[in-house]
């Protein structure tokens, strides 16, 4: 069977780490990255927005054919078995409009303690070169915990989702209540569940912040999972819009 | 166009690393590709007891007893739903994609890796899942791989449709989730890691084939996600999207208000673009090798890449042609079908270039392009049958006869399957540094170019005297009992067919260890992979990176020393 | 082995193409108004498609030996292709595809875009897990209510509709497990399903429309001959799908006539 072992390695060296880096990192599109050793960051961070920017497609994607089949059977009438006839059988869906206010408000703020951490982390690693410098000290700067806070924040919507639901519970719809209740439930689990992911990318984020690794590998985790969390508020005001005003 | 900026680190070591979670795309390339030789041969094996089941009904088989009627539709089901997921989504993308399509645009891998893994392992979760169908109470469910609700919707409408069916569309919701990683992987690894000098237009009709395709996939499986759960809902915890007030067998169900129609417009609007994804990569591999085995320049490249493109544009806006008879609005109808013969044009053009790549060509016979020239056959044979479908009054009577599972299955069935045939012997060489047999390929390729066209030609005939499809039998009807003799023959051939893929696989795996060796480039093909060893090593290009000066089909250029230009040779040698 | 190709190609093409122009397995005899319109489209198209197919296989048999590497005697001609060959044939094929399309359409428009006409015989046609049942609505004109809850499938007809006799309009109702039509005359047909999607197809009729659950579907044929035509499921409904078979009658309008008669006196 054929082996895939090369006989060549390419040393990856680590800059950036505590101001013991060898060399500035190699940003831009270098046609010979791999020739320096030194890995191209910024290219790597284009790639990985790009990635997810292709994701986020995907993810729209099942939003727009829920959204699809939520208008269709909205604007379908029911046959009625007694009278034969089409009727119209849509019932809105009573929302706790209030209680989806404050998630709003929570995920909104979330959204800016995110890109605070992503900017924070930017200026981070444009500021380590000059930091690995031997005699220059820019001081300490360990950061405000913005992503400690997203996490709560965003902790803190869920919470809010799941009080939401229980308040829909308790106004009698339940998740096989009707077609609009139904879709009011699973447009919200399927942000929720969306959302909860982008959690663990925080935590994960927040891990890797700790790990001391170079500055420029955390900054492509942050960078990414905030843009990502930007779009689940965004997601989550259309999805909030769709059931408030095509209710 | 950046170029290698991946955080790349040392081969890695250790059975587990390496052969088990490898994030080599080569590896893993491979791993799909005996994924999908598995569920092939399963997917197989289910045709031929329903092909058996059809002639004899009440015949007792060694090992599988006798086959009830619902067992059929059993069989049915996963035989569709295995080869439509497991063999045509995976072998031609997952499999070759996943090897060649770094290696031919010049990267050292794919753009995440560690994705990349996730996605074959995903994959390999959602094959176990609708296996396990088989094994669960009840059995694999009998709603056929389209799962029209409410049949699919409701627990009580047939053996099967309990925790069978639920382990259907799990499997299948799996399965979407690793198309998506899947499909990430390929669309950023083509715009951000191809090589200097590797343009788009420079790129080889694989790439973009595996490129479109991706973006396919990337679109409509979400689609499909959305469909399943709706389905799980419906089936598991009281909604009625799909269901409206039924009764089965005299109970009243509790569902009310849903449109079954719903369900066929989500599951088309991704079944369409998906039988695009089951044959692009075949089409690019047709392309790349009728113009390395003619040492011509493939005719028309411009307009192939924008065939590839507009048949994947087109794939989005056609799928209410499944569903002219469904109650839907014949006005929508309409519509749909004027963009079904629409999509026909860019398949029509790629057909002609293909002919006009022979066209004036030095033709050279080794097995691959044997597969390439099937492929173009099949494709043409079960392609003219479309405009037929596409019509709706045509539709009428030949919608749910053996007319559309002939149509489907020249294509997808057999002209797909070759173009994975033709894919295998050719990149063979530089997979396993060995040769496959010759002779074999040929005995096998006649027997199966002849065998195919013997099951699925006859099927067109049926279609049209009115035989539907998912009969377990013909016993019934009068008008069909005439058919019977032409099923029997058909049911013959696919045994000897069937029986024949066992060269295949013998040649396969026998020549992994006792063919030939390989030179580096044995077929004189001009793309990357076949500039770097063989196999290659594990970053590709063994430390260097490639630079590309001239296009993927430079054969036979005036005034070149040898009648193949490498898309790596100086610039000096003429070319575009 | 280029002539080896090229004999089994045009093998194949030639056998297959044998049994299509033999029509030793074909559409059914038509027995219905459409009947001449579809048939002729279908002949149409399969000329076409037809030409198109020997054409084709034709070609690359051809070239496949033609082109063959002949050693020094090959010349390639090395090209990137001829724009102009490419417009040419784009736009034949795309006159080809949606011509056939256009012309079709008006067959569509009249089967499927206008209701039936004044004076059509009503009935409708319910499919269930495994059987079809036909209703004709009586003196009244009208079709009774039918209630999901009285429906019992083991006692048949009107109880395996449903058929709720306290609504005056259904006392007159008649169901039977067997469709009769007056021939020459156009039917008001309303397909129901009640439980999975099934289909109404009746090869010599030229029709064919799925029964769906939770729709009321009308459409309309006219049969010509008198005979008895099979009717079969045309949508995967179970594991009954394949004997879910009903039987059309069509006979002349006075035959037609008595059996309504004699229908009628069985309910008293």
């Amino acid at each position: 069977m054929a082996t895939f072992s090369s006989p060549v390695s390419i040393e990856v060296p680590k800059t950036g780490q505590g101001g013991g880096g060898t060399r500035p990192p190699v940003y831009g599109g270098g046609d010979d990255g791999r020739g320096d050793g030194s890995p191209d960051y910024g290219a790597r961070l284009r790639r990985v927005r790009l990635g997810l920017a292709i994701g986020l497609t995907s993810v729209t994607m099942i939003f727009v054919s829920l959204t699809s089949a939520y208008v269709v059977r909205r604007g379908l009438p029911t046959l009625d078995e007694r009278t034969n006839q089409y009727v119209r059988d849509w019932i809105p869906v009573d929302l706790p409009l209030a209680l989806l206010l404050i998630n709003t408000a929570l995920l909104l703020v979330s959204s800016i303690t995110a890109e605070l951490a992503r900017r924070q982390i930017t200026r981070q690693a444009a500021l380590a070169p000059i930091r690995s410098i031997p005699g220059v000290s820019l001081g300490e700067d360990n950061g405000f915990p913005w992503l400690g806070f997203t996490v709560v924040l965003g902790s803190g919507f869920l919470a809010g989702q799941w009080m939401a639901w229980r308040e829909l519970a308790d106004r009698g719809f339940y998740l096989a209540t009707s077609a609009s209740s139904s879709f009011v439930y699973l447009l919200t689990a399927t942000h929720a569940v969306h959302l909860a992911g982008g959690i663990l990318v925080l935590l994960y984020a927040v891990a890797v912040s700790l790990l001391h690794k170079p500055v420029e590998e955390r900054r492509i985790v942050v960078d990414v999972t905030a843009w990502y969390w930007h779009f689940m508020f965004l997601l989550w005001l259309y999805i909030f819009g769709l059931v408030w005003f095509i209710r | 166009m950046a170029t290698s900026a991946t955080i790349h680190s040392h081969a890695p070591q250790g059975f587990i690393r390496k052969y088990i979670f490898s994030l080599d795309h080569k590896v893993i390339g491979l791993q799909y590709y005996f994924l999908a030789l598995v569920a092939v041969f399963v997917g197989m094996l289910l045709s031929i007891l329903m092909r058996v089941h059809m002639i004899w009904p009440t015949a007792v088989l060694p090992l599988v007893g006798e086959i009830k009627p619902e067992t059929y539709l059993s069989l049915l089901t996963m035989h569709g739903t295995i080869m439509v997921f497991f063999v045509l989504t995976t072998a031609p993308q997952g499999g070759f994609g996943n090897y060649f399509l770094p290696i031919q645009i010049g990267a050292p891998d794919m753009a995440f890796p560690v994705l990349n893994m996730l996605s074959f392992w995903t994959t390999f979760v959602a094959f176990v899942t609708i296996l396990a169908a088989f094994f669960v109470t009840g059995g694999a469910p009998l709603h056929g791989w389209t799962g029209y609700a409410p049949l699919s919707a409701l627990t009580n409408s047939g053996p099967g449709e309990q925790l069978g069916a639920d382990l259907w569309i799990t499997s299948i919701a799996i399965f979407c989730i690793a198309s998506l990683m899947g499909a990430l992987n390929f669309i950023t690894t083509t715009l951000d890691l191809r090589a200097k000098g590797m343009t788009m237009m420079r790129m080889p009709l694989t790439v973009w084939a595996w490129f479109v395709t991706a973006i396919l996939g990337l679109l409509a499986f979400g689609v499909l996600l959305s469909a399943g759960i709706l389905l799980l809902l419906d089936r598991n915890l009281g909604t009625s999207f799909y269901v409206p007030l039924v009764v089965v067998n005299g109970q009243v169900m509790g569902h009310r208000g849903g449109s079954a129609l719903v369900w066929q417009h989500l599951f088309w609007f991704f079944g369409h673009p998906e039988v695009y994804i089951a044959i692009l990569p075949g089409m690019g591999v047709a392309s790349q090798l009728l113009s390395t085995f003619s040492r011509k320049p493939i005719f028309g490249y411009k307009a192939m890449v924008y065939a590839i493109m507009a048949i994947g544009f087109l794939g989005f806006m056609v799928w209410g042609h499944h569903m002219f008879m469904s109650g839907m609005s014949p006005y929508t109808a309409f519509a749909f079908s004027l963009m079904t013969m629409a999509i026909g044009v860019p398949s029509a053009i790629k057909t002609f270039n293909w002919l006009g790549t022979i066209h004036g060509g030095r033709v050279r016979f080794q097995t691959p392009m044997l597969y390439a020239i099937g492929f173009v056959s099949l494709f043409v044979s079960g392609g003219l049958s479309g405009p037929f479908l596409a019509q709706p009054v045509l539709d009428i009577p030949l919608h749910d006869t053996a007319f559309v599972v002939g149509h489907f299955h020249l294509i997808m069935g057999v002209a797909a399957i070759f173009g994975m045939f033709a894919g295998t012997y050719y990149w063979f060489p530089k997979m396993f540094g060995r040769m496959m047999n010759e002779t074999w390929g040929r005995i096998h390729f006649v027997i199966t170019l002849v065998g195919t066209y013997c099951i699925f030609m006859p099927m067109h005939y049926l279609g049209m005297a009115g035989q539907p499809r998912r009969y377990s039998q013909f016993t019934e009807l009068a008008y069909l009992k005439h058919l019977i003799p032409l099923n029997e023959f058909m049911t013959y051939a696919a045994i000897v067919t069937v029986a024949a893929q066992l060269i295949f696989v013998i040649n396969l795996f026998w020549s992994m260890f006792k063919g030939p060796k390989a030179s580096d480039n044995p077929w004189e093909s001009t793309t990357l992979e076949w500039t770097t060893a063989t196999p290659p090593p594990h970053d590709n290009f063994g430390g260097r990176t490639p630079v590309v000066h001239h296009g993927p089909y430079e054969y036979s250029v005036p005034g070149a020393p040898r009648d193949y230009v490498m898309q790596t040779d100086p610039p000096t040698v003429a070319s575009h | 082995m280029g002539l080896a190709l090229l004999v089994i190609i045009w093998l194949i093409t030639f056998v297959s193409t044998y049994f299509f122009a033999a029509k030793t397995w074909w559409l059914p005899h038509g027995a219905s108004t459409s009947t001449p319109w579809i048939d002729h489209q279908f002949a149409l198209t399969y000329l076409l498609m037809g030409i198109v197919f020997v054409a084709a296989q034709g070609a690359l048999g051809l070239f496949v030996w033609q082109y063959r590497d002949r050693g020094t005697a090959s010349k390639v001609t090395y090209s990137h292709g001829n724009t102009r060959m490419e417009v040419l044939w784009t736009a034949l094929t795309a006159i080809l595809f949606i011509g056939l399309n256009l012309m079709g359409s008006p067959i569509w428009a009249s089967e499927r875009f206008a209701p039936a006409e004044a004076g059509s015989v009503p009935v409708e046609a319910t499919g269930m897990q495994f059987a079809w049942y036909f209703r004709y609505p009586g003196a009244d004109g009208k079709f009774g209510r039918t209630d999901p809850k009285l429906m019992d499938p083991s006692a048949g007809n009107e109880a395996a509709l449903g058929l709720d006799t306290a609504d005056p309009a259904a006392k007159d109702d008649i169901v039977t497990g067997t469709m009769y039509l007056p021939v020459n005359r156009q039917v008001d047909l309303t397909l129901r399903a009640v439980d999975v999607i099934h289909s109404f197809f009746v090869p010599q009729m030229r029709f064919k429309q799925d029964a769906v659950p939770g729709l009321i579907i009308h459409m309309h044929f006219t049969p010509t001959e008198v005979g008895e035509y099979e009717i079969a499921c045309a949508e995967l409904c179970g594991l009954g799908h394949y004997k879910m078979h009903g039987m059309l009658h069509v006979v002349s309008q006075e035959d037609f006539d008595k059996w309504l008669a004699t229908r009628e006196a069985e309910k008293q």
